[in-house]
């Protein structure tokens, strides 16, 4: 191995000599064991495998070099654990801990394929061997996660073996007016949510007076249903490293930070590593490359608080301050942390910025639609047959994500909205599943791209219990500084409340719908701006499962408690005394090989026999 | 304003050598080199130490880097991260993200605070853990998730996470097993 701790590169020719040292290293012949430890396959168990494979290289006397790594996300978390073999790129899926000797045995040192690990296509049982014939990965078109699952998130030999790092030796070889130029033209938007055009947003930047100026990576992911950040903080670091020195230089800053969030231990780990790598290797710090540019980066841990992803409340936080927004007018690109000129981004967008550098603007704008560019990362999760993450190039339709990736709804549901934004958002019906992701189109659906979360709802989802968890969560969540936030969402919750229970009134909608207007219009920052989002675009598309719950008590989805009842089809059950025993409130009566039968006028509606049955014969009705 | 609690008067810090509290803060504010930007961290890095923060080291923070105790209060009310009171022996965070809560995490929650006469965010009345619901932890993929001592249960349903719950040592000697699993 070479030393790298101890290299210091001076010039982009010391790089490119470094790596072609690290290719000449490797072998394409090579055996390379990797096992995902995303978070969705380190929950379950992945670390273990992966020291498992460590330990049967360390135990082997076979005489050839085999290289296990610890990947970030590959992306289909619901096969995990995943492991891939190399030379084949050998694609095993559900791997548990006795497979490992099977795998080492078999495939890694006798170049066999273990069939029962394969991926079995649900559709026609047919073994698939490689990651690219499934299709889940086949539709995808991947940029910022290129080298996700491929690379060792701890390695920056990895990384510079990959290509990394080129892209900031090229731009410092550009007048920062270039690098702007080039940005602005591959139409790469803000993929935190808001879209806005990242090269116009440098070039503001870069005009605004004042000294020094700031650049944020905003880490701080707070919509529930979206790890896309995570994955790419945990499984390529140095992506977005590479992306902010780039615009760091563009912008004309000499300090950035990272701001993450607090749930995300493993992303400041991964990133302090990442920082202290390339300082040593001198792409950070003093004299970036011998180029003359100095940059530095710090990491600040979020503190819990969803606020603070808005980026007023992140630099609020920034300053040790409660993380409270301020009015947007005066724009954080004159004057944002410490009243000075700051362009934030989020993870996503400087993960982008070194593949346009590399690979061009016109490639980058090449793909996606008029408007929005390139591609876009998703978590898709939920009622979904395939959950995981996924990147798409802009443009795809919804139903090709749901259907041709994710596999479709999960137990043969139907399909009834796919929710997008977050809190911000909005839930799209199945007669809208044939727009494009874009910016603009999915805004004009009442939700919006936000930053990435996609969550599948079937027919058991109440979409007003839906409206009523995102309210819950902004009233959590709301800082408290602006009275229609602070109020105005306990007000829409109070009343979507009592109608989750029975309790509605007529006028109940309008009511929320002129709420929704004044939150709109008066709030101060977007989280009180769009809170309306998701009551909103319930109300538009399934307006008649409001109307059901408030004329006439019901919960068409079965799923607000009281607005439905429970009752045991007498043709199922198998009178095992199951719920009999376990109801609490003595409301079931039956005996040996009579079907049991609930009393209603006793049934508090708590649900235990509908969950305690073996034999699904309790129904709800 | 907290009542002192024996077991947390007798848990030193989980440094080195047993130092006292006004070297700590000092150790910590060198950390940031005193910069009142870092006071986040710094009180994350205070939590850390002591398991939540003791309202007289907050003073002591305020004083060594002249900011008013409102300030830190401020924060350490504002950010659901930290803590005032002292913290259960273990630590029980259910994740109610939104794809948790349609999977069920709502019912994991109830039974949860039914079985162990806790509130969300509190801790159970003999001290066994403390109780926090968070808002998505990022592993949708594998939901409901619960995360007892860093240590990660997927698909959890109200039956099963009752079963880790009930099995949680309720002695203190049992914590270098935890790590090693933590591990």
């Amino acid at each position: 191995m070479i030393a790298i701790a101890n290299k210091h590169l001076a010039g982009p020719e010391q790089l490119e000599q470094l790596r072609e040292e690290l290719r000449g290293e490797r072998n394409s012949s090579d055996k390379c064991v990797r096992v995902c430890i995303g978070p969705g396959c380190a929950a379950k168990g992945a670390g273990k495998l992966h020291d498992l494979f460590v330990q049967a290289v360390e135990e082997t006397g076979a005489d050839v070099k085999i290289e296990v790594k610890g990947v970030g996300c590959h992306g289909l978390c619901e096969r995990g654990p995943i492991v891939i073999v190399q030379p084949g790129d050998i694609f095993y899926q559900r791997v548990e801990e006795p497979d490992v000797a099977e795998i080492f045995r078999e495939t890694v040192l006798g170049g066999r394929v273990v069939e029962r690990l394969l991926y079995d296509d649900p559709d026609t049982g047919a073994k698939v061997v490689r990651a690219d014939e499934i299709p889940f990965y086949k539709a995808q078109k991947r940029v910022a996660l290129a080298q996700n699952g491929v690379i060792d998130p701890g390695s920056i030999e990895d990384y510079i073996s990959a290509g990394g790092y080129s892209a900031l030796a090229k731009a410092l070889t550009l007048e920062p007016e270039e690098i702007i130029r080039q940005v602005e033209q591959s139409g790469l938007r803000g993929r935190g949510g808001g879209g806005f055009v990242t090269g116009r947003k440098w070039r503001f930047c870069r005009q605004a007076a004042g000294d020094p100026k700031y650049v944020i990576c905003n880490g701080d992911e707070g919509d529930p249903g979206a790890f896309m950040d995570r994955a790419i903080m945990e499984g390529n670091p140095h992506s977005v490293l590479e992306g902010m020195i780039i615009g760091a230089y563009a912008i004309g800053s000499s300090q950035g930070y990272i701001y993450v969030r607090n749930e995300y231990p493993l992303s400041v780990e991964r990133l302090k590593r990442a920082i202290e790598q390339v300082r040593t290797l001198g792409l950070l710090g003093e004299d970036v490359l011998g180029s003359g540019f100095s940059f530095d980066i710090r990491i600040n841990r979020g503190g819990g608080a969803f606020v603070c992803g808005e980026s007023t409340a992140l630099m609020a936080s920034l300053e040790g301050r409660p993380g409270e927004p301020r009015a947007k007018y005066v724009h954080t690109v004159e004057h944002g942390l410490r009243d000075k000129p700051t362009n934030l981004n989020n993870v996503e967008t400087w993960a982008n910025v070194p593949v346009i550098i590399d690979r061009g603007s016109d490639w980058f704008a090449s793909i996606g639609t008029e408007k929005s560019k390139g591609t876009k990362v998703f978590c898709l999760v939920g009622k979904i047959v395939n959950t995981g993450l996924v990147e798409v190039p802009m443009g795809i339709t919804l139903r090709q994500i749901i259907q041709d990736i994710g596999g479709g709804v999960k137990d043969g549901k139907t399909f009834k909205a796919v929710q997008t934004g977050g809190p911000s958002g909005g839930c799209i019906p199945a007669e809208h599943l044939d727009v494009q992701v874009d910016f603009d189109e999915l805004t004009q659906l009442g939700s919006m791209m936000g930053s990435g979360g996609m969550i599948v709802m079937d027919e058991d989802t109440c979409m007003v219990n839906v409206a009523k968890y995102f309210l819950n969560f902004l009233q959590d969540e709301s800082c408290g500084k602006c009275t229609p936030c602070r109020e105005g969402i306990a007000q829409m919750l109070a009343i979507v409340d009592r109608i989750t229970h029975g309790e509605g009134r007529k006028g109940d909608v309008e009511k929320l719908e002129q709420l929704a207007e004044l939150l709109e219009g008066t709030a101060l920052c977007a989280l009180g701006k769009t809170a309306a989002n998701p009551v909103l675009s319930t109300i538009r598309y399934f307006r008649d499962e409001y109307d059901a719950h408030i004329n006439e008590k019901r919960c068409p989805a079965k799923q607000c408690r009281g607005l439905f009842r429970y009752k045991i089809d007498p043709d199922e059950c198998k009178a095992c005394g199951i719920c009999l025993k376990e109801c609490p409130a003595d409301a079931i009566s039956g005996e040996k090989k009579v079907p049991h039968v609930i009393d209603q006028e006793k049934c508090t509606l708590c649900g235990t026999c509908w969950d305690k049955c073996p034999f699904s014969a309790v129904l709800k009705v | 304003m907290m009542a002192p609690n024996s077991r947390q008067e007798a848990k030193t810090p989980m440094t080195e050598k047993t130092i006292s509290r006004d070297e700590l803060i000092e150790q910590i504010v060198d950390r940031y080199n005193g910069e009142t930007g870092m006071l986040i961290s710094m009180m994350q890095d205070l939590q850390t130490e002591c398991g939540y923060l003791p309202a007289e080291d907050l003073r002591s923070l305020a004083r060594r880097l002249d900011l008013p105790v409102s300030r830190l209060f401020a924060i350490a009310t504002f950010y659901s991260s930290f803590r005032l009171a002292p913290k259960g022996l273990h630590e029980v965070t259910l994740c109610i993200g939104t794809v948790c809560y349609l999977k069920g995490a709502g019912r994991i929650s109830e039974a949860i605070c039914r079985e162990f006469q806790v509130e969300p965010g509190g801790t159970t009345p003999d001290g066994l853990f403390s109780y926090l619901p968070v808002n998505c932890v990022g592993a949708c993929a594998v939901a409901p998730v619960m995360i007892v001592n860093g240590e990660y249960y997927n698909a959890v349903t109200p039956e099963s996470a009752m079963e880790v719950l009930r099995a949680l040592p309720s002695e203190q000697e049992d914590e270098p097993d935890r790590e090693e699993v933590a591990e």
